[in-house]
């Protein structure tokens, strides 16, 4: 029980992130795919920012000092996750553009965004080549 | 600290709920929606766990930015889901799995919030005690970002230059950039909104601020939360508003041209450019010292100065570019005009 009060709030951030996950694997709308992987990307983010945080700390910006410098003294949280993880979010949204751009125009060359109906449209136009690959040798 | 746990453990809570609701949502509409307060929960989050900058990256892409991207795409595609799940069983079993293991993981991890954890040794620990003196900016974030990780950023700098070229490419139609070759604005898109009048008016009032707060945070970054990131982000909202009333077709003759192109470019450039600048003053490479051999300290305010500006002119420039290559596109193909007015 002594684990459960210092690393509940990581076992939270998984929980989040497992949910995202399972939207990601069982869902076949594209676009919800997309929503669930920024769930499951905001909590991995979350994961690295937490492991960042100082009990008693505060934000990585110096606090003015006594004599007109800064304070040295005061507990700062590590802002080495927060750079990495706040260009990750810009990136993240960049990429996720990407994949929409993807669906879209898979949407515009099958007229859907349902993963199984795709699959099944792939695997019809297969069949129609095999047929006609067919009907040539018989000729 | 009990009532930041406390607090915390209620965020945790919204989450949880967001997260289930976007689950089981089948209206995408509903459902991005959801991401949006999902994302502005985390940043409250974020703020929570001390990561100002963090929190205020999250807001502006999160619940600004990502949302009109996703409400865009399904503008363009059907915005309901099919009921069912694939492979519920298996999908549970391997997400059960991970999860499992991961919490399993964590057991070995320092508790949370020590000041004792390994994260806190080593470069994180120098980068607190020393930057003040090195590069004399009092936002540490800003201080790791632009000068002692400029590698790091210069490369995530051109994965977002890179995305906007792929977003780019895979939208790109013959005459898009071309000014007035949206004359008509394409149907079923933002039909009404331009003539309400209190939309019209706050906008008009508003748009001015967004602008002008997105170049504070571009300036203020050093000192606070605040970089190019955010208001490169920041920036491209307040013209995605006005997109998003007015209908991309007036948009187009203000952002529509090869100009926002070339400033997607030009940023990476002027970030790479201060680097090359080093080399060719005999520094290593994103050295700001070469800027002022003589002061250091002034150098490394300077070479800070330019590449906040080019990662804000980059994100600017590639969101703009995104949003308006989604939003012009017309609807094709079948079930074009489900989406009612």
């Amino acid at each position: 029980m002594t684990q459960a009060a210092h690393l509940w709030h990581y076992w939270l951030i998984i929980v989040l992130g497992m949910l995202g996950l399972w939207v990601v694997i069982a869902k076949r709308h594209y676009v919800k795919k997309l929503l669930g992987l920024s769930i499951f990307q905001v909590s991995v983010i979350m994961f690295y920012v937490s492991m960042g945080k100082v009990e008693g700390g505060t934000a990585p910006v110096y606090l003015p000092g006594e004599d007109g410098g800064v304070d040295l003294t005061a507990a700062y949280s590590n802002p080495l996750p927060h750079v990495l993880m706040l260009t990750a979010i810009v990136v993240g949204v960049a990429t996720t553009a990407l994949g929409l751009a993807l669906v879209v125009r898979i949407r515009e060359a099958y007229g859907t965004s349902e993963e199984d109906e795709i699959a099944a449209a792939d695997r019809a136009e297969e069949d129609e080549l095999h047929r006609q690959e067919l009907a040539e040798e018989a000729l | 600290m009990i009532e930041t746990n406390s607090i915390a453990l209620v965020f945790f809570a919204f989450l949880l709920v967001i997260g289930v609701a976007v689950t089981v949502q089948r209206n995408l509409f509903a459902a991005s929606m959801l991401t949006g307060i999902f994302s502005l929960v985390s940043a409250a989050l974020f703020t929570l766990m001390d990561a100002v900058d963090v929190a205020f990256t999250e807001a502006a892409v999160g619940a600004g930015f990502s949302t009109v991207l996703f409400l865009a795409t399904l503008a363009l595609t059907k915005d309901t889901e099919k009921p069912g799940v694939k492979r519920p069983f298996a999908a549970t079993f391997v997400v059960l799995l991970t999860g499992g293991a991961l919490i399993y993981g964590t057991l070995d991890m320092p508790a949370w919030g020590t000041s004792e954890a390994p994260i806190h040794a080593h470069t994180a620990s120098y980068f607190v005690t020393h930057s003040i003196t090195d590069i004399g900016l009092p936002n540490i974030v800003t201080s790791v970002l632009a000068s002692y990780r400029g590698y790091d950023t210069f490369g995530e700098l051109l994965v977002v230059f890179t995305a906007g070229t792929g977003v780019t490419l895979l939208m790109q139609r013959k005459g898009l950039f071309r000014p007035g070759a949206l004359a008509i604005p394409p149907k079923s898109r933002a039909p009404y909104v331009r003539e309400m009048p209190v939309v019209r008016a706050v906008a008009k009032t508003m748009l001015p601020f967004i602008l002008l707060f997105a170049l504070y945070v571009q300036a203020h970054g050093d000192f606070g939360p605040g970089g190019g990131f955010q208001a490169g982000v920041i920036f491209a909202t307040g013209f995605v508003l006005y997109g998003l009333i007015w209908g991309p077709a007036k948009l187009q003759p203000i952002i529509g041209g090869r100009p926002v192109q070339g400033l997607m470019a030009s940023g990476v450039l002027l970030y790479g450019g201060v680097g090359v600048f080093c080399l060719l003053m005999g520094y290593p490479f994103l050295d700001y010292s070469a800027l002022t051999p003589d002061h250091p300290v002034h150098g490394q305010h300077y070479g800070i100065f330019l590449v906040e500006l080019g990662v804000g002119i980059t994100v600017s420039a590639v969101m703009l570019i995104i949003y308006f290559v989604f939003s012009v596109r017309p609807r094709v193909g079948r079930g074009a005009g489900e989406l009612g007015p």
